[in-house]
């Protein structure tokens, strides 16, 4: 889809547009032969007003005619029920309204095709609601939607026609009425078994939540209570944007809670650095792995230098080199010490952040450790952090994979718009309870 | 993908492109005479003729090349403290303020210690530590600017610029006015017993010529065999997830700018005690921007800053010699302005030939 919106461009075969041979050398091109693409995330100018980045986008004009533009956005705004103004400042808006403003615009700037790139993450149930009438409804008017989605039920409620890729190839084409059992064979080439659990709770209580508050520019968290045992993995589960990133960055130091108690063995941290939490044993693996957790242009012996903690002024590099060998091996990494980091693929990346671990946590935080990687590495990491929880280290994770967080973790906390539910024992739930909870229903 | 592991290796094509980047850079100072040419033929002037005279003007005798190493020692220093920040991702473009203020806390260091019991060498020592501490505090103004106040250290230390300047104008028409009558040619001159001496012969003091060797060498020591500037790479590289890592941030580009500041204070103290005598308005006399140009071209390998220092220093003051063709002296600022763009543009084409592969 990147190339068809022109970021990319591809490297052989053609497109047909109207069975006519396109070439689409940038976005602006793409636009121009009436291809928009909404982006996950979306790429708007959070700081100016909505009806700038509608002008931003149109090709000419030194002195562009506002007033009719204005009219344009109050209409088009109407004809798909959004609240959408010209004079608001885009950062005010939620993401599910930014989705709403940037399809507002490409339809303004007459695109015929209309790429979606995950739209559902970030929104609210209304909004996805909303955004799906609206689609349905550009369908009828002629449009073509091209919708990318790993949520099966979005996909056979929505799509008249899927195509199902896997690691870059097209594995096959599907016309209603669908079949979920066979979407997950084409999409995994097996269907996923789940695995025996074994839970390595043990009863001494490490940490415990009093009375949290968190807030941010979105969303207030309140009262937000809980006591983790020793060799838990508690999963939070939720859409996202619903308050897992805000509490799990409380957990870490990054993010002081407004009120309320952190306590870690007895005594309050609520308020303190980063660094006090790192040195209490907690470690955290953030998604964006190459903006937040690796360090592009540097090797992975470096990562690995760094890592550790040192007392003394020179770097030691045969010892370095040795550490870094022994964890490439240990953690089946893809690459040598001199490798930079960026030089790996993702599931190494992922595995090369694992093996930066230390060794005695107490309690390691994840943020979606299996996003984008395939299932065999998926299955690799969840063994390696089982073994962490058999040492005694507790582990917190975020995933929008239902599956996963039912599979792995001792307990569930839904969260829904800044509202975190009660432990949820996780042998005894099931993905329709969850489900419902992160919908909103049954709060 | 499987899980076994297997034992990666460097991709032939790394190798490859060591010699692409070597490649690029040469052609890089190939365009950049080729476009000094260029503007010297629209100054109807024969280029070769003037990048002989240069050379001649440069090491034409025993005494002019000690010229250029007097040249090359506070660009060498200014260069070499350029490199933390360089390091550490910081533009510290306000260098040429922190040398000003380092002459300026040297002389203010000599003026308070002129009638002590002190001997001439103790006090020198002194002020020239003075000198380095009025460079940190500087230096560590747009630090703090950029920590607490959010304020791009690049607007921050540009703007200090300005202030280092008229401070140290105002010093020279105000309290610190020769007896007399002010003079925009600088202050009183500092006793003769207490400046740096020279090599007999020769235009270069000693101690100026080893304290420059020893501060390139402890900065590529610094950089490339420390925990500290493994980290301050690390932070240059990507801040967040350096302290996600674990990196105090905040301390170490704290630490990078009093660094630099330590060098431009130095830096500004050698000017005084071994060339200028007196603070004059231009204290800086050019060497943190110059700096700033060889960082630049040096791209954060320290062990090229001495050689291409040297190149620089040799171009400013073979340069004299172009007087004598008739020509403006400012043609090495020409040439030097040319092989920064070049050497920079280069970079750009490499990083998007290596994108490609």
């Amino acid at each position: 889809m990147k190339i068809l919106s022109g970021f990319y461009q591809a490297e052989s075969g053609e497109i047909l547009l109207d069975d006519k041979a396109v070439k689409i050398s940038s976005p602006e091109d793409a636009v121009e032969l009436g291809i928009g693409m909404l982006h996950q995330d979306p790429l708007d100018f959070p700081p100016m007003k909505v009806i700038d980045n509608f002008l931003l986008g149109r090709p000419g004009g030194l002195f562009p005619n506002k007033k009719e533009v204005e009219k344009e956005i109050i209409r088009l705004s109407k004809e798909f029920d959004f609240q959408i103004k010209p004079d608001t400042f885009v950062e005010t808006l939620t993401v599910g309204e930014r989705q709403q403003l940037e399809i507002l615009r490409l339809l303004w700037l007459g695109v015929k095709v209309l790429i979606l790139d995950e739209p559902t993450t970030g929104i609210s149930a209304n909004q996805k609601e909303k955004l799906f009438t609206t689609l349905v409804k550009l369908a009828s008017q002629g449009l073509t939607v091209i919708f990318v989605s790993h949520k099966l039920e979005e996909v056979e409620g929505l799509c008249n026609h899927v195509a199902v890729l896997r690691q870059g190839k097209l594995v096959g084409e599907v016309e209603p009425p669908y079949d979920t059992d066979r979407f997950v064979n084409m999409m995994f080439g097996k269907s996923i078994e789940v695995g025996s659990k074994t839970s390595s709770k043990q009863s001494v209580c490490s940490l415990k939540l009093e009375n949290i508050g968190l807030e941010d520019y979105r969303l207030r968290m309140r009262d937000i209570n809980l006591e983790l045992n020793c060799g838990e993995v508690i999963g939070l589960a939720g859409m996202e944007g619903s308050g897992q990133r805000l509490f799990l960055r409380m957990l870490t130091g990054l993010m002081r809670p407004v009120n309320g108690k952190i306590l870690i063995d007895g005594k309050d941290f609520a308020g303190k650095s980063y660094a006090t939490f790192k040195k209490a044993g907690i470690a955290y693996l953030p998604a964006a792995r190459l903006e937040e957790g690796l360090i592009t242009g540097l090797t992975l012996t470096e990562h690995f230098i760094l890592s550790e903690e040192h007392r003394e002024l020179f770097v030691d590099q045969k010892s370095a080199m040795d550490l870094t060998e022994q964890r490439i091996r240990e953690f089946y990494i893809k690459g040598t010490p001199v490798s930079r980091i960026e030089q790996l693929s993702g599931g190494n990346q992922q595995r090369a952040l694992l093996a930066l671990l230390r060794n005695k946590l107490s309690l390691i935080l994840l943020e979606h450790p299996t996003r984008g990687l395939d299932i065999e590495s998926a299955i690799w990491i969840w063994s390696k952090m089982k073994e962490r929880c058999k040492e005694g280290t507790s582990i917190v994770f975020t995933s929008s994979d239902l599956d996963e967080i039912i599979q792995y973790s001792d307990r569930i906390l839904v969260f829904f718009g800044g509202l975190v539910s009660k432990p949820i024992d996780a042998n005894t739930t099931t993905v329709e309870e969850l489900g419902q909870l992160i919908g909103g229903k049954g709060w | 993908m499987s899980l076994e592991p297997q034992a990666g290796r460097t991709p032939a094509i790394l190798k490859k492109s060591t010699w692409i980047d070597l490649g690029i850079r040469i052609s890089a100072i190939l365009m950049a005479l080729l476009f000094t040419s260029l503007v010297l033929v629209v100054a109807k002037a024969q280029p070769l003729e003037a990048y002989k005279n240069i050379l001649i003007g440069a090491f034409g005798t025993p005494i002019k090349i000690t010229t250029v190493l007097a040249s090359w020692v506070p660009l060498v220093i200014a260069t070499s403290g350029l490199l933390f920040t360089f390091t550490a991702g910081l533009w510290n473009i306000g260098m040429e303020g922190q040398i000003t203020f380092g002459a300026i806390f040297t002389i203010g260091a000599f003026r308070l210690l002129d009638h002590t019991s002190l001997a001439p060498n103790m006090v020198t020592i002194l002020a020239i530590l003075a000198g380095a501490l009025g460079g940190i505090l500087w230096a560590l103004l747009p630090g703090l600017m950029k920590i607490f106040g959010g304020v791009n250290e690049i607007f921050g230390g540009l703007g200090l610029n300005f202030v280092a300047k008229t401070v140290a104008i105002w010093l020279i028409f105000g309290p610190w006015k020769r007896p007399g009558v002010a003079s925009s040619s600088g202050t009183e001159w500092i006793d003769p017993k207490f400046r740096l001496p020279f090599i007999e012969g020769t235009n270069i003091s000693l101690t100026t010529l080893i304290v420059a060797i020893i501060l390139v060498i402890f900065v590529a020591v610094m950089l490339k065999g420390t925990h500290f500037g493994l980290k301050l790479k690390a932070i240059g590289k990507n801040d967040k997830a350096a302290y996600i890592l674990g990196i105090p941030t905040t301390r170490y580009f704290l630490l990078a700018f009093g660094l630099c500041g330590l060098f431009a204070g130095i830096t500004g103290a050698i000017l005084v005690t071994s060339k200028q005598y007196s603070l004059i308005p231009d204290a800086g006399a050019g060497y943190g921007f110059l700096g700033l140009l060889v960082a630049m071209l040096v791209n954060y390998h320290p062990i090229w800053s001495p050689f291409i220092a040297f190149f620089f220093a040799a171009l400013g003051i073979g340069n004299v010699e172009l007087q004598y063709m008739g020509l403006n002296t400012y043609l090495s600022g020409v040439l030097q302005g040319f092989l920064v763009l070049f050497v920079l543009m280069a970079d750009g084409v490499r990083k998007r030939l290596v994108k490609k592969h």
